[in-house]
C-alpha cells in the first residue's frame, strides 16, 4: 500500500490506529480516581506527543541514518516557531500560511547552517552545529529583538496589522476550525477530549512518519546509511557524500521547522529559550532513547520523555506520603527522602540518568531493548531486525 | 591607548577562566581520546567547593544573648561560628574572609576524588565507543551534576566574596606611566589572571620537566608503543584526567568572587570552551591557552563602544554577543585544525 512493504503498511497502520485512538488509550482510568494523575489524555499534552514525535521523526532522519550528531536542531524549531507567530501578526489567525512559511523559514536557514556545519563531520560537526545554535540564541536576544521580541518572546498583539483576519476567530485556526475547541465525551466515570488540534497535529505527524518511511526505504535512505556506515569508502567510489547529507540535514530542518510552526499554532507564542541548546539536546535524547535508525524509535522517544517529564513534575510530597503510606514511618520517610530527588523539580535529575544508562547499556534505545527481550523469549521466529535497522532497503 | 589596555584587561579574566577549562580539555581529549560534554559541570564543582567551604567556615553555635534586644524585644540570638571561638575572634574572621582562596586547598583532592571517580567509573568504558557516545554520555552527566547542585544548593546565585584585602580595585594605569585614575581596575580578575597563569604554567612545567608528564606526552603521541615499553599508561591517563578536573575545579573557586556560582554556570562556560578548543586546535595544549586569552580578549573589544557603532554602522549591531561563534566559524571553514592543531589530529 503507498509503495510500502507489507511489514511497514502494517506498522503504519498500527501508528495510525494508535494516534486515532489516543484519547481512549492516554486515559485508562476514570476521571476522579485516584489514578487519574497518570492519565495523558488532555489536549495539550497530546499535542505536544505528536510535535515533539515530528521533531524528533526529523531529526532521526539526519542523525539516525547518517550518524551526523547535530547539537542544534532546536535552532530550525525556534526559527518556525518564529515565522509561524509573524504570519498570525500580519496575516490571520490561520495557521496554513503559518505552518508553511515556517518550514520554508527553517528550511534556508537549515541550507545556511548545513552548507558550512556539513564541510566537517564527526565532533566538529557537533560543536559547529552547537556554535550556530547558540549563536542564534543569542542574537534572538540581541541583534534580532526587532524580529524576535527579545526576552519578552514574540506574542500577537491587538493592535497587530492581521490583513486577512476579516471577520475571522481570535484563536488559531484552520479554515474557521479552532484549534482550541475541544470534544468531551463521557462515558460513564470516564472522560475523553477530542481536540481539533491534537488531530491536526496527528494527521501531520502520519505525514511526517510516512514520509520517513520512504526516506528509509528509498535509495536516497540507503545512501545515506552508507555514509553512516563508512564515509570514506563511498568517497573512493568516486561519489561526493556531502549533497545527500546537505539534503539530510535540511529534511530534519524542514521537520523541526514543521514542529516549530505547530508549536506556534497551537499556542501562538514564542521565545528565544526553545532555540537554547537544551532543547537540542532534547531531541538528542528522545530520538536516542527510542532507539536512532529505527523508525518508530523516536516517536516512541518523545512520547515517553514527554509523558514522563509530565507525569514525574506533579508527583510532589504529598503524592508520596500517600503511595508509602503503608510502610513503616522510618523506611517511608528513607524512601521519600530517596525518590524526592527524582520528581517535581528533580525530573531532569531523572532525565540526566536516564540519558546516561541508556547510552551506556542500550545505545539502540527502547527499540533494542523490545528486540533483545523478543530474541530472548521469541526463539528464532523473529530474525528480522527491529525496522529494517540492517535490512536492505527494498525487502 | 588606555581604553585599549583597560579592553585586554577585561578581556584577560574572561580568557583566564576559557583558557583553565579549555586546558583541562584538551588534556582529555589529547590523552583519552574523549569529548567531555561534562567539563563544564567540573568547572561548577570547584565553584561549589568554595561555596561549601564557606558554608562549613561559617558554621555556627547560637547562644541567646540576654543583654541584647531585638527589634521585638526579645533577647536576640548571637551566632558565633566555630572558627571565631576555636582560633579566636580576630584569627577566625581572617579564616572567613580568606574562604575564598582557602577554597583552593580543599578543592583540589576534592576534584582529583571526582576526576577520578569519573574517569575509572564512567569514561573508562567509552574509549572504544564512537565520539557521539562520549559526547551524549558526557552530556547525561552534566544534566545529572547540575541537577544535584540545583538540589542542594537552590537556583540562585551564592554569593562568595573575595577577602577584603583583595576586594578593592588597582590603579593599573600609574605602573605602565598613564594618567592616575585612567586604568582602574579591580584587583580580584588581576589576581584571578596571575592565579590562572601560574596554574597554566604549573601544568605545562609538569608536563615538560617531570617524568611522569614525559610519558604523559608520549602517551599522546602514539599510546600503543608506550604501552608496548611496558608502561602502564592508563594509569596515568587516569591521573591525567583527575589533574584536568582540578585544572577546571580551580578555574571554578577562583571565578566565584567575580560571578556568584548558580547551577548552570558549568553550561554556559562549556559551550564557550569548546568553540575555545576546537579554536585553538583540538588536542594542542599551547593551542587552547592561547584561543582562550584571545577570545577573551576579542569578546571584551567586541563589546567596546566604539567597536559597536562601528559594527552597527554595518549593520551588524549586537556584535559582542555572536563575535566567539562567528570567529569559530570563520576559523573552522579556513583552518579546520585550528590555530595551533597538529596536523592529522581530527581534522576531519
Amino acid at each position: 500500500m503507498l509503495g510500502l512493504t507489507k511489514r511497514d503498511t502494517g506498522l503504519f497502520i498500527l501508528v495510525i490506529c494508535v494516534t486515532a485512538l489516543a484519547p481512549f488509550i492516554m486515559n485508562p482510568f476514570p476521571a476522579d480516581s485516584a489514578m487519574a494523575q497518570f492519565n495523558a489524555g488532555y489536549p495539550d499534552l497530546m499535542q505536544r506527543f505528536v510535535i515533539f514525535g515530528i521533531f524528533a521523526i526529523g531529526f532521526n532522519i539526519l542523525f539516525g541514518l547518517t550518524g551526523y550528531l547535530s547539537f542544534g536542531h532546536a535552532a530550525f524549531l525556534g526559527a518556525g516557531s518564529y515565522a509561524a507567530v509573524w504570519m498570525f501578526k500580519l496575516l490571520s489567525y490561520n495557521i496554513l500560511p503559518a505552518i508553511v512559511l515556517s518550514v520554508i523559514v527553517a528550511g534556508l536557514f537549515s541550507v545556511i547552517i548545513g552548507f558550512i556545519s556539513l564541510r566537517r563531520s564527526g565532533i566538529y560537526f557537533s560543536i559547529l552545529t552547537l556554535a550556530f545554535a547558540q549563536m542564534s540564541f543569542a542574537m534572538a536576544y540581541s541583534v534580532l529583538t526587532p524580529l524576535t521580541n527579545g526576552e519578552t518572546g514574540l506574542q500577537v498583539y491587538n493592535d497587530d496589522p492581521q490583513w486577512l483576519k476579516g471577520n475571522g476567530p481570535d484563536a488559531t485556526h484552520f479554515f474557521g476550525l479552532e484549534m482550541r475547541s475541544t470534544f468531551d465525551l463521557d462515558i460513564g466515570a470516564w472522560s475523553f477530549a477530542f481536540n481539533v488540534g491534537y488531530y491536526f497535529c496527528a494527521v501531520l505527524m502520519l505525514v511526517a512518519f510516512y514520509l520517513s518511511m520512504r526516506i528509509f526505504r528509498s535509495p536516497f535512505g540507503l545512501m545515506l546509511r552508507a555514509i553512516k556506515t563508512n564515509q570514506t569508502r563511498l568517497n573512493y567510489t568516486g561519489l561526493n557524500s556531502r549533497p545527500y547529507t546537505l539534503a539530510a540535514f535540511v529534511i530534519s530542518g524542514m521537520y523541526a521547522g514543521l514542529a516549530g510552526g505547530l508549536m506556534a499554532s497551537m499556542d501562538p507564542l514564542a521565545g528565544a529559550e526553545r532555540m537554547q541548546w537544551t532543547a537540542s539536546g532534547e531531541v538528542v535524547l528522545m530520538t536516542i532513547l527510542g532507539g536512532a535508525g529505527t523508525l518508530l524509535g523516536p516517536l516512541l522517544g518523545a512520547g515517553f520523555i514527554k509523558y514522563f517529564e509530565n507525569i514525574f513534575s506533579k508527583i510532589n510530597e504529598s503524592v508520596l506520603h500517600g503511595w508509602f503510606g503503608f510502610l513503616p514511618d522510618g523506611i517511608e520517610n528513607g524512601l521519600i527522602w530517596v525518590a524526592e530527588h527524582f520528581v517535581g523539580s528533580g525530573w531532569h535529575l531523572t532525565l540526566g540518568l536516564l540519558f546516561m544508562l541508556i547510552v551506556i547499556f542500550l545505545p539502540g534505545g527502547l527499540m533494542e531493548g523490545a528486540t533483545r527481550i523478543r530474541n530472548r523469549f521469541g526463539g528464532d521466529k523473529n530474525k528480522k531486525d527491529t525496522e529494517g535497522k540492517y535490512a536492505p532497503a527494498g525487502e | 591607548m588606555d581604553a585599549i589596555l583597560l579592553q585586554i584587561l577585561n578581556g584577560l579574566d574572561k580568557g583566564s577562566a576559557y583558557a583553565l577549562i579549555a586546558l583541562g580539555l584538551t588534556l582529555i581529549f589529547g590523552t583519552l581520546g574523549v569529548v567531555n560534554f561534562a567539563h563544564g559541570a567540573l568547572f561548577m564543582i570547584g565553584a561549589f567547593c568554595a561555596v561549601t567551604l564557606q558554608k562549613i567556615l561559617t558554621i555556627s553555635s547560637i547562644s541567646i544573648d540576654p543583654e541584647k534586644k531585638d527589634f521585638l524585644g526579645n533577647p536576640m540570638e548571637v551566632k558565633t561560628p566555630y572558627v571565631e571561638s576555636w582560633f579566636g575572634e580576630a584569627t577566625g574572621q581572617l579564616i572567613i574572609n580568606w574562604s575564598v582562596p582557602l577554597a583552593i586547598l580543599f578543592a583540589i583532592p576534592v576534584m582529583l576524588a571526582v576526576g577520578y571517580i569519573m574517569e575509572r567509573g564512567l569514561i573508562k568504558h567509552f574509549y572504544k565507543r564512537p565520539h557521539a557516545d562520549q559526547i551524549l554520555v558526557t552530556f547525561g552527566l552534566a544534566i545529572v551534576i547540575q541537577e544535584i547542585v540545583k538540589h542542594y544548593y537552590g537556583a540562585n546565585p551564592i554569593p562568595t566574596p573575595a577577602p577584603d584585602a583583595l576586594r578593592g580595585s588597582f590603579d593599573f594605569g600609574v605602573l605602565l606611566g598613564f594618567d592616575p585614575n585612567a586604568v582602574i581596575y579591580p584587583l580580584w580578575r588581576l589576581v584571578y589572571f596571575a592565579f590562572s597563569a601560574l596554574v597554566i604554567g604549573a601544568v605545562f612545567a609538569f608536563l615538560q620537566f617531570t617524568t611522569f608528564g614525559m610519558v604523559v606526552r608520549a602517551g599522546m603521541a602514539d599510546r600503543e608503543t608506550v604501552g608496548l615499553l611496558g608502561i602502564n599508561i592508563d594509569r596515568r591517563f587516569t591521573l591525567t584526567f583527575g589533574i584536568a578536573a582540578a585544572v577546571a575545579g580551580l578555574a571554578g573557586v577562583m571565578y566565584t568572587p567575580i560571578n556568584s556560582p548558580n547551577y548552570h554556570m558549568g553550561m554556559d562556560f562549556l559551550v564557550l570552551s569548546f568553540v575555545v578548543v576546537v579554536v585553538g586546535g583540538m588536542g594542542s595544549l599551547p593551542g587552547a591557552v592561547l584561543a582562550g586569552f584571545l577570545l577573551g580578549i576579542l569578546e571584551s573589544f567586541a563589546a567596546m563602544n566604539e567597536v559597536k557603532s562601528f559594527f552597527d554602522a554595518i549593520y551588524l549591531p549586537s556584535i559582542d554577543q555572536i563575535i566567539i561563534y562567528l570567529v569559530a566559524i570563520i576559523v573552522l571553514l579556513a583552518r579546520p585544525r585550528g590555530l595551533m592543531g597538529r596536523k592529522g589530529v581530527m581534522e576531519e
